[in-house]
């Protein structure tokens, strides 16, 4: 362990204030990354994923006191240990495709970050982490929707918002507008052999019936069915030999990476996987979570891999409605908890490091004396990455009631 | 899982789920522009009528026309004719009188669907038992000495499920639930009647995939909502108040008393109160839960804000929380699942609602007395009226007609039947300005495609799934507000390609389970010729009400593709047609 740690220093991979290395896209990229071109693609792990089993504080004794059936064990143990991120986390052995995205800097972690709102219950976290606003279920829109209509773009996309998702998602829902499909290629109107001419006809009729102010809407419903068919976005091949997994997960994401190379006009993706409530049964270093583990990195690192440069981009953002216990319970599984942890990667994320407090897992520090407290609200992370890389200018309307405090600024994102 | 927490199935109810929700809110308010009954908007200039002043009352065909799209879920073949016959006020008596409607044939229609003649416990021992057996099964099986045992995958999980024949999954009390509201709003006669479940059953929105709200949404809708809409409005809503599945959906089942405000209890009980009941969400089960349990404020919160006064509706944080203590101990029954009273947890110390205090000491009597002033305030009246004017006339109401609405709601005592009344006779209802101006929601778009066409259904998954895609997957609305009633909600560029599609396939008679016939609905001299089968098609599925524009942009369609009458692709022609014409603009809207 210790060894790795000096390692990682000396390679100047574990990141200082300041002092960070462009990460590994950014240095790819052939020319600048105009704003314009930039893509946020944020997933939803459903169910509540058990953050302190993904990312492992292993420095921790309490953390093995209280897994005795579920601990993954400490780097440097042999197989099935932790990879060590920087001498006191470690990553999920599932979770080594992701390992290199952490150590050539394009890949960062926040821990300990959730919700401030204290419920348990997944309906209503997830509903509180979509809307924006933890605590007020009267909202009526989702926060990334409110983010795309406070963001001015030239020529905005009828498709500049899309989730890879049966259903529009309650974070995509909203006045500005999203799409939602899950095949790509079915987008469009199916008349048969007749479905040129009907969707034609159909363009005309309510091209004829356009009036007021939303006359350009009108338009832009054909043009996203138009734009698709063009682009021909499931053509595209993955690239640079990745790999993705075979499963709804590998697949949205494939379909994110074509459509972003299909340069459609989208600017937040969406996407999410679930299987994370790991109630019985949760297993360590093999079993339930491992195996979700395994399908979200490999599905990750291969998305990255196809982008390659273009993911400079990109900024990729994972997260779960809250976290699990800390003591593993009768059924080898945990409860429902209160903090997590998220994943940030691609352009702009000043990667290999770990953000946030830790308030450590003695149970003097535990949330209600048995969670891993939240030190860190998702908002910031997610302030940061709207206003910074993709240039939402005022913050209020998609955090209503929110401010980022500057103090607690993470500084996850670069410039 | 969606959302919906360890539900042994959450992954069968994303099935239902999955094609869903499409695109609710999405992109282009693009029907909001095109449809809504803004001045000038040329789908409004009816040709053989053209709109004059605001005032203008409507022909007595399109009496019949409103009527039917507003009142029901749009006309069948040849039903404008019958309702011209009958006279439309008659047949607005009888709508408002629906046990005096006879509906013979729609029981025959139904009989296929168990699940709606079960009660909750048969409902929960058929589906969700074993579901849970099962999973206690998995659980069992992972746990025991081997630590290094690997569980059962994904896979493997669901292979176990698969053993559980498909008749008897958990998502099929959905799918049941779902199909007979479309086969009810297809198929029977008391079409307001169902026009007002749907709206009851919106205003009491419940997400009958939260957990244990799977197994209880059908007796809600069946014993609690159903009977009584054409009653009393304080009625209904103390019936809401204390039904399973509300006490579920908005969490009041688990909300107990702060310790210091619960009654005192003898040592011995106290020991036995360590096991204190409670529903749990967590697991969507009955467990012993807690005697750290606290007040949730859900279901007080939204029972002022939702389902009586409205947002602004002049209560307090205050209020919230004083109600919600109100309100503790209204709970479920660990066996059997009905409501219970629990004294224990209810919290006895002073409280003030509202400026109505009750002093302490009180039981469950206090909770009844707020929830039927609740119902009888002038805040309610307005909301109620509000919410019925915005589903039945336009989507920015009259201040006029919801004053007269929220006025006759406050003198009948809430009398839902008058209530209605009130609005159907007033003078706006019949106001030209409101004819065809309301964009349909996905679930009356498609009902009244059906009915247009004069189709088949067997209401089951596909035209189920349509449904979803265009945004409004039945009984699956999960935030308590429900599914919004104006138009903004639902066009989008996602939902209206869904609608395209549909219209296509069912004109096509390619929606499985559901059968159309189009060419029988035209005589057959007029289908061998292509401008007179769009005349035809045009009055038979929406009343010649077509604008210009789209007669000649499907007209020209024709010209392309004339074929001759013997050719089999003639029918293919007039599918088009009907597709053409029940993806319009104009059928969009009612």
């Amino acid at each position: 362990m210790l060894n790795r740690r000096l390692f990682l220093k000396s390679t100047g991979l574990a990141v200082v204030a300041g002092g960070f290395l462009p990460n590994v896209f950014v240095r790819m990229a052939s020319a600048g990354t105009p704003a314009s071109r930039r893509v946020l693609v944020a997933i939803f792990q459903r169910g509540a994923v058990d953050g302190l089993n993904v990312v492992v504080p292993f420095a921790e004794k309490a953390y093995y006191e209280a897994r005795p059936s579920i601990a993954i064990p400490r780097p440097g143990s042999g197989e099935g240990a932790a990879l060590d991120l920087d001498g006191f986390f470690g990553l999920h052995p599932s979770l080594s495709p992701v390992l290199p995205l952490f150590k050539d800097g394009s890949a960062a972690f926040v821990h300990a970050v959730g919700s401030p709102d204290a419920t348990r219950s997944h309906f209503d976290a997830q509903d509180f982490m979509e809307s924006g606003t933890p605590g007020v279920k009267s909202t009526t829109d989702g926060f990334l929707s409110r983010a795309i209509a406070g963001k001015t773009v030239p020529k905005p996309s009828p498709l500049r918002a899309l989730a890879v998702s049966p259903s529009l998602p309650r974070i995509l829902s909203g006045s500005a507008g999203a799409v939602s499909m899950t095949n790509v290629s079915e987008f469009g109107i199916r008349g048969g052999e007749s479905s040129g001419a009907a969707s034609d006809s159909f363009e005309s009729m309510y091209a004829d019936t356009v009036a007021g102010t939303l006359q350009g809407t009108a338009r832009d419903s054909f043009e996203a069915v138009k734009i698709l068919k063009s682009a021909d976005p499931s053509k595209i091949s993955p690239e640079n030999g990745a790999d993705y997994p075979k499963g709804p997960f590998g697949n949205s994401l494939k379909q994110i990476a074509q459509l972003i190379k299909a340069n459609v006009g989208m600017e937040i993706a969406f996407t999410d996987i679930g299987g994370w409530d790991t109630h019985a049964g949760e297993g360590g270093v093999n079993g339930q979570l491992s195996n979700r583990l395994r399908d979200y990195g490999q599905g990750i690192a291969a998305f990255a891999k196809d982008l390659g440069s273009r993911m400079a981009d990109v900024t990729l953002v994972t997260m779960s409605e809250f976290g699990r216990t800390v003591r593993e319970n009768g059924n080898r599984g945990t409860d429902h908890g209160h903090a997590n942890v998220m994943l940030v990667a691609g352009g702009g994320v000043k990667g290999g490091k770990i953000y946030g407090r830790w308030p450590g897992l003695d149970s003097s520090h535990l949330y209600e004396n048995r969670d891993l407290e939240v030190t860190t609200d998702f908002r910031d992370v997610f302030a940061e990455i709207l206003s910074k890389r993709l240039a939402v200018k005022d913050l209020k309307p998609v955090f209503p009631g929110y401010e980022l405090v500057e103090k607690k600024r993470l500084g996850i994102i670069a410039g | 899982m969606v959302r919906t927490g360890n539900l042994p199935d959450a992954g069968l109810v994303r099935s239902l789920m999955a094609t869903v929700r499409n695109t609710r809110r999405g992109i282009a308010l693009l029907l909001a522009g095109t449809l809504s009954a803004s001045a000038g908007s040329p789908i409004l200039a009816v040709p053989a009528a053209p709109r004059t002043a605001a005032t203008a009352s409507m022909s007595s065909r399109e009496q019949a026309l409103q009527a039917l799209n507003r009142l029901a879920f749009g006309p069948r073949p040849g039903e404008v004719d019958r309702v011209l016959e009958m006279g439309v006020s008659r047949w607005i008596d009888s709508q408002l009188a629906p046990e005096t409607v006879a509906d013979t044939l729609l029981p025959a229609r139904l009989q296929n669907l168990p699940t709606l003649a079960m009660s909750s416990e048969e409902i929960f021992n058929v589906y969700e038992k074993p579901v849970r057996d099962a999973r206690r099964q998995r659980r069992l099986a992972s746990s025991p000495a081997s630590a290094n045992e690997i569980p059962m995958t994904r896979e493997e999980a669901a292979e176990a499920q698969e053993k559980i024949a498909p008749e008897k999954r958990p998502r099929r009390v959905i799918e049941e639930l779902s199909s007979a509201r479309v086969l009810r709003a297809a198929y029977s006669e008391r079409q307001l009647n169902e026009v007002l479940v749907d709206f009851w059953m919106n205003h009491f929105n419940v997400y009958a995939a939260k957990g244990l709200d799977r197994v209880l949404t059908t007796s809600f809708e069946r014993d609690v909502v159903r009977p009584r809409i054409w009653g009393r409005f304080e009625d209904l809503l103390l019936a809401t108040a204390k039904s399973p599945a509300m006490l579920f959906y908005l969490d009041n089942a688990q909300s107990v008393a702060d310790p210091e405000h619960r009654p005192p209890v003898p040592a011995r009980a106290a020991a036995r109160r360590a096991a204190a009941e409670a529903m749990s969400e967590e697991s969507g089960t009955v467990v012993r839960v807690v005697r750290r349990g606290g007040l949730n404020e859900n279901y007080a919160r939204e029972l002022m804000e939702l389902h009586t006064l409205g947002v602004d509706g002049g209560y307090t944080q205050k209020d919230v929380t004083d109600l919600a203590r109100v309100l503790t101990g209204w709970s479920l029954e660990r066996e059997g699942g009905g409501f219970v009273f629990r004294e224990r947890v209810h919290d006895i110390g002073a409280k003030t609602v509202l400026g109505h205090t009750f002093s302490a000491g009180g039981g469950i009597e206090e909770g009844e007395e707020i929830i039927r002033r609740l119902a009888r305030h002038p805040a309610t009246a307005r909301h109620i009226a509000r919410q019925l004017v915005e589903r039945f006339l336009s989507d920015d109401p009259p201040a006029a007609v919801v004053d007269r609405v929220a006025k006759k709601f406050l003198a009948t005592d809430g009398d839902l039947r008058q209530t209605v009344r009130a609005l159907i006779e007033s003078p706006e209802f019949f106001d030209r300005t409101f004819y065809r101006g309301k964009v349909k929601s996905p679930f009356e778009y498609v009902a009244s495609a059906i009915r247009a066409t004069g189709a088949e259904t067997n209401g089951r998954v596909p035209v189920l799934k349509q449904i979803a895609q265009m945004g409004e997957p039945l009984y699956l609305c999960q935030p308590p507000t429900g599914y919004s009633d104006a138009a903004s909600a639902w066009v989008n560029t996602g939902s209206l390609v869904s609608r395209l599609n549909f219209a296509l396939a069912l004109s096509a008679n390619k929606l499985p389970g559901t059968s159309v016939d189009i060419a029988r609905l035209i005589p057959a001299a007029d289908a061998a010729d292509p401008a007179r089968s769009l005349e035809a098609l045009a009055k038979v599925l929406i009343a010649g009400d077509l604008t210009p524009a789209t007669r000649a942009t499907i007209a020209k369609q024709l010209e392309v593709r004339t074929a001759p009458a013997d050719d089999p692709s003639a029918n293919t022609q007039i599918a088009l047609i009907a597709g053409l014409i029940l993806g319009s603009p104009e059928f969009q809207k009612q």
